[in-house]
């Protein structure tokens, strides 16, 4: 070849021409495929918040949502109501699940901003449930979830995911055997909101007693479960005096 | 073996055991520890990588003639990225659970040493076939060792094997755990996974002692 592979010039002709065409590429790619993602990510939130509601395809031990193709008829179906709170006041708004909780949350540090919290209300056995959702930090990144409560502001269902959590460690706040504990737990303790907080120690491990305000927390995963421990007792409290106003 | 000569056989062979990427050149350790909790993310891990190293070592090689050696580094980084973003987007647009999935592993794959290692080693010098057929062979001796260490981790530290009970359940107290038998809760932390790499580097050195230095 008759160029000079190593003069300056080739250099940096090369890289520029090898940014331009990945860049192009990429661009390319993520716009075109902007559309059916965000779709894809609309029909998750809308699986996730009813597997906390406890409407999901699991078996023994899998985690199973209802499928893509009747998720919105089911959605629509089971959500009677979707809320927007603030303090004791709620507002009825037919969008509230596509509201970005990272968003707000970010916005929230504006002092002058009005958060926005959704809620969503759905009905299952002739129990109406309230459903929350929450999002706060794992170890590497961020953690989300939805807490379905009865009347009573007792745990029906839970569903958490998480964006980079360790495989096989945090990434274990999605399992059954992680979820499933916090069905029947209390986070009020008489009038004082507590939460529910992962702990170690192996106190409870069968997890029988729903009043301790306490789940049997991942082996090797402390900060995940010190993340979520945070995530539901910051995230919930701002619902707290709203659902209060039920309770009566 | 047909369809391979016995030079390009060797690709695939050779870092399954004697050359292997972990355990003889000490490469992609930092992956070994984190997904190797469990069995069924190794074997996540090993897929994933196999894909990214045998595509990547064919790009590589395609274009190896006219990358500039003083910033050929950049050129593989930013090649080995943007494949595994491609992917990434792709499965997220259509195959949504298994983006789900792999999601956590794809900051892994790109940092991985492994990749840069066999671009820079072998891509940068030899034809395209070659060079796929190495990266398949890097990427397979690379994932039998990750889903070694997986399959010890999680039988010693949980009790399990992909998830299911092999041991009986630990709090019910069935099957060994009724003879008082405790899952080693140590074996979950990421410095068994060092301990495991070592046992076996250690094994393996002490049946083959040609691949001990001389120094």
């Amino acid at each position: 070849m008759a160029k000079n592979l190593e003069s300056n010039s080739y250099t940096v002709l090369f890289a520029s021409g090898m940014v331009i065409i990945v860049g192009a590429l990429l661009a390319f790619v993520a716009s075109s495929l902007q559309e059916k993602i965000t779709e894809n990510k609309r029909i998750e939130k809308q699986q996730n918040i009813l597997y906390a509601m406890g409407i999901n395809n699991n078996d023994e031990t899998s985690v199973e949502f209802v499928s893509k193709n009747i998720v919105a008829a089911e959605f629509s179906k089971y959500i009677t109501k979707q809320l927007v709170i603030s303090g004791t006041e709620a507002v009825e708004d037919p969008n509230a699940y596509l509201i970005d909780i990272k968003k707000e949350a970010t916005e929230a540090k504006n002092p002058n901003y009005k958060r926005r919290l959704p809620l969503f209300v759905g009905e299952k056995d002739g129990v109406t449930l309230y459903i929350v959702p929450v999002r706060g930090k794992g170890l590497w990144d961020a953690i989300w979830g939805y807490i379905a409560l009865d009347n009573q502001l007792v745990v029906q269902g839970v569903y958490f995911d998480h964006q980079g959590e360790t495989p096989g460690l945090g990434s274990n706040i999605k399992e059954r055997f992680f979820m499933d504990d916090f069905k029947g737990e209390h986070i009020l303790d008489g009038d004082t909101f507590k939460g529910i907080t992962a702990t170690k120690g192996n106190a409870d491990p069968k997890n029988l007693d729903k009043t301790d305000f306490e789940v049997d927390a991942i082996a090797g995963a402390t900060i995940t479960g010190t993340g979520l421990s945070t995530m539901l007792k910051k995230d919930l409290a701002m619902y707290i005096p709203y659902l209060k106003t039920l309770k009566q | 073996m047909g369809l391979l000569s016995k030079k390009d056989a060797k690709l695939i062979t050779d870092p399954l055991a004697d050359n292997n990427p972990i355990t003889i050149q000490v490469l992609g350790i930092c992956s070994a520890l984190a997904v190797t909790a469990e069995l069924k993310p190794s074997i996540v891990m090993a897929v994933s990588v196999m894909f990214v190293l045998a595509m990547g070592s064919t790009v590589i090689s395609l274009i190896r003639n006219i990358i500039p050696s003083k910033i050929r580094i950049i050129v593989q980084l930013v090649i080995a990225a943007a494949l595994v973003i491609i992917v990434d987007q792709i499965l997220k647009a259509f195959a949504y659970e298994l983006s789900k999935q792999l999601s956590v592993f794809v900051g892994l794959i790109i940092t991985n040493c492994i990749i840069m290692g066999r671009f820079e080693a072998f891509a940068l010098a030899n034809g395209p076939w070659r060079s796929f057929l190495d990266g398949i062979g890097n990427s397979a001796g690379y994932g039998i060792i990750l889903i070694i260490v997986g399959f010890f981790r999680e039988l010693l530290g949980s009790g399990s094997l992909l998830g299911y009970k092999v041991l009986g359940d630990a709090i019910e107290k069935t099957g060994v755990y009724a003879y008082g038998y405790e899952n080693n809760g140590f074996m979950l932390l990421a410095p068994m996974a060092l301990i495991t790499i070592g046992i076996i580097i250690w094994v393996q050195r002490s049946r083959n002692t040609s691949l001990i230095e001389q120094n």
